[in-house]
């Protein structure tokens, strides 16, 4: 379970997270959507401290990620994270790009690091491509690329940072589709996205975020057919 | 009558053997500097890079100072001030010394580039997988910066080599010292300017085809 509490976070004078309270149980899958700017994205880097925070607190099955003891490092492998742009390792093959942090970091053997990867490329529809270089993959590709090299890491959360807002609009439905496969598997995820339709139909629920601050979280149904907020109802008719 | 006495000899199968002796030595202080010049300029490269501000005020204007001043100057003002504050250094290790630091104040801005070759995302991306920061550093940020550096080090590496004929000035007789004596013995500069123009040529040629190939392997 993942629980933020009060969380600000300013970038210099710049308020961007004005006190969040969120909690994603296990197995759930969340969709924050809001503005551009409005802290979404930050939240979500806030969570697996890649980002500090001003004040508040986070935690993750209990653990303090930005308390002073935590080992971030291996609290960071719970959370398997794709971001927008998908960041492939350009000097290694897609097969070497998965199987890297099992190895160095999850300590496992060559052989075992590779056939986790493989399987992890499979998974996600990539098993013909073991050996190509990422230059050689289309966006759609890097990208359910990355997706595979968040999960060989094994992780109990991911998180999802406009997975798809960098792709070319006939390569998001393969990667909306690894993730909704992934949803079904029963994975807790985040997904910050501008994906509507994505939100409306995978999500258990959904956070609009407005100004740093949660504006309205609900399921699907409620955020999407009759928001509360008069904010959330501006927002949606604007995307749609 | 005899004409006068004749003081220089012609250029014989020996002073090709004793210019390739000065070759070796041209290649051991260029390399032993090269070699410990880049390991020293990886490490400011990576001072300068996370140090910021206080690297930028201090170590930077001292690699700029000795970037900026030519070798030889450096060279003399070295090897005539050692004795100065104790040390009896012999040309070999005064020019050794006096490459390796010119070395490193090249290879560090080289070695700078190198990681900042690496977007920020990306690291991010590694280190969101749980990497450490050195993991990052070897695995990630290493590879990739060091591909995107190769050729500027090699510029650097073949220049340094180069460069290396002014310790002649010490003394040392490398290739350009040993061409010198042999200039003044044989009076044929062309000649003998030209065996150790060809020395020069095949000790670079070899690492210049290497690194290109080493690219065409990477660029695949």
């Amino acid at each position: 379970m993942i629980i933020v509490k009060e969380l600000h976070k300013y970038f210099k004078d710049l308020h961007v997270l004005r006190g969040i309270d969120l909690v994603v149980e296990k197995g759930v899958v969340l969709s924050i959507v809001g503005a551009s700017g409005s802290g979404k994205s930050t939240l979500l880097y806030c969570i697996n401290a890649l980002e500090s925070i001003d004040s508040g607190s986070i935690t993750v099955d209990g653990e303090d990620v930005h308390a002073k003891g935590t080992d971030i490092n291996l609290l960071r492998r719970k959370l398997g994270m794709v971001f927008q742009q998908w960041n492939s390792f350009p000097h290694l093959t897609a097969l070497e790009n998965v199987a890297l942090s099992p190895r160095i970091v999850r300590k496992l053997s060559r052989a075992e690091a590779r056939d986790v990867a493989a399987r992890r490329l499979e998974h996600v529809g990539l098993g013909d491509k073991l050996n190509s270089f990422p230059n050689a993959l289309s966006g759609g590709q890097q990208q359910r690329l990355a997706i595979a090299r968040a999960l060989a890491m094994e992780p109990s959360y991911m998180l999802f940072d406009e997975a798809t807002s960098a792709l070319d609009p006939e390569l998001v439905g393969e990667v909306l589709d690894t993730m909704r496969l992934l949803a079904e598997e029963g994975m807790t995820m985040i997904c910050v996205t501008h994906e509507m339709g994505f939100a409306r139909d995978v999500s258990d629920r959904v956070a609009y975020v407005h100004d740093g601050t949660i504006e309205e979280i609900g399921p699907p149904e409620q955020i999407f057919g009759e928001p509360n907020s008069e904010k959330t109802r501006r927002f949606l008719s604007k995307v749609r | 009558m005899e004409s006068s006495l004749n003081f220089f000899t012609g250029f014989k199968f020996q002073d090709l053997l004793f210019l390739g002796e000065a070759a070796v030595r041209t290649l051991l202080i260029s390399g032993i500097s090269i070699a410990a010049g880049t390991v020293l300029g990886v490490l400011f490269g990576w001072l300068l890079y996370e140090g910021r501000i206080f690297a930028s005020a201090t170590l930077a204007p001292v690699l700029d100072v000795f970037r900026s001043i030519p070798l030889i100057i450096q060279l003399v003002l070295f090897y005539n001030f050692a004795p100065i504050i104790g040390l009896s250094l012999d040309p070999f290790a005064c020019g050794t010394i006096v490459l390796t630091v010119y070395t490193a104040a090249l290879a560090a801005n080289v070695a700078r580039g190198g990681i900042e070759a690496v977007a920020i995302p990306l690291r991010r991306a590694s280190r969101s997988l749980g990497m450490t920061y050195w993991q990052d550093m070897i695995y990630v940020v290493a590879p990739i910066g060091i591909r995107a550096i190769f050729p500027a080090w090699v510029g650097v590496a073949l220049g340094v080599m180069k460069d290396s004929a002014l310790v002649s000035v010490l003394g040392y007789i490398e290739l350009l010292k040993a061409s010198q004596i042999l200039i003044t013995r044989t009076q044929e500069p062309f000649l003998i300017l030209a065996v150790a123009g060809a020395f020069y040529f095949a000790l670079s040629f070899p690492v210049a085809r290497f690194a290109d190939r080493l690219e065409q392997r990477w660029s695949q």
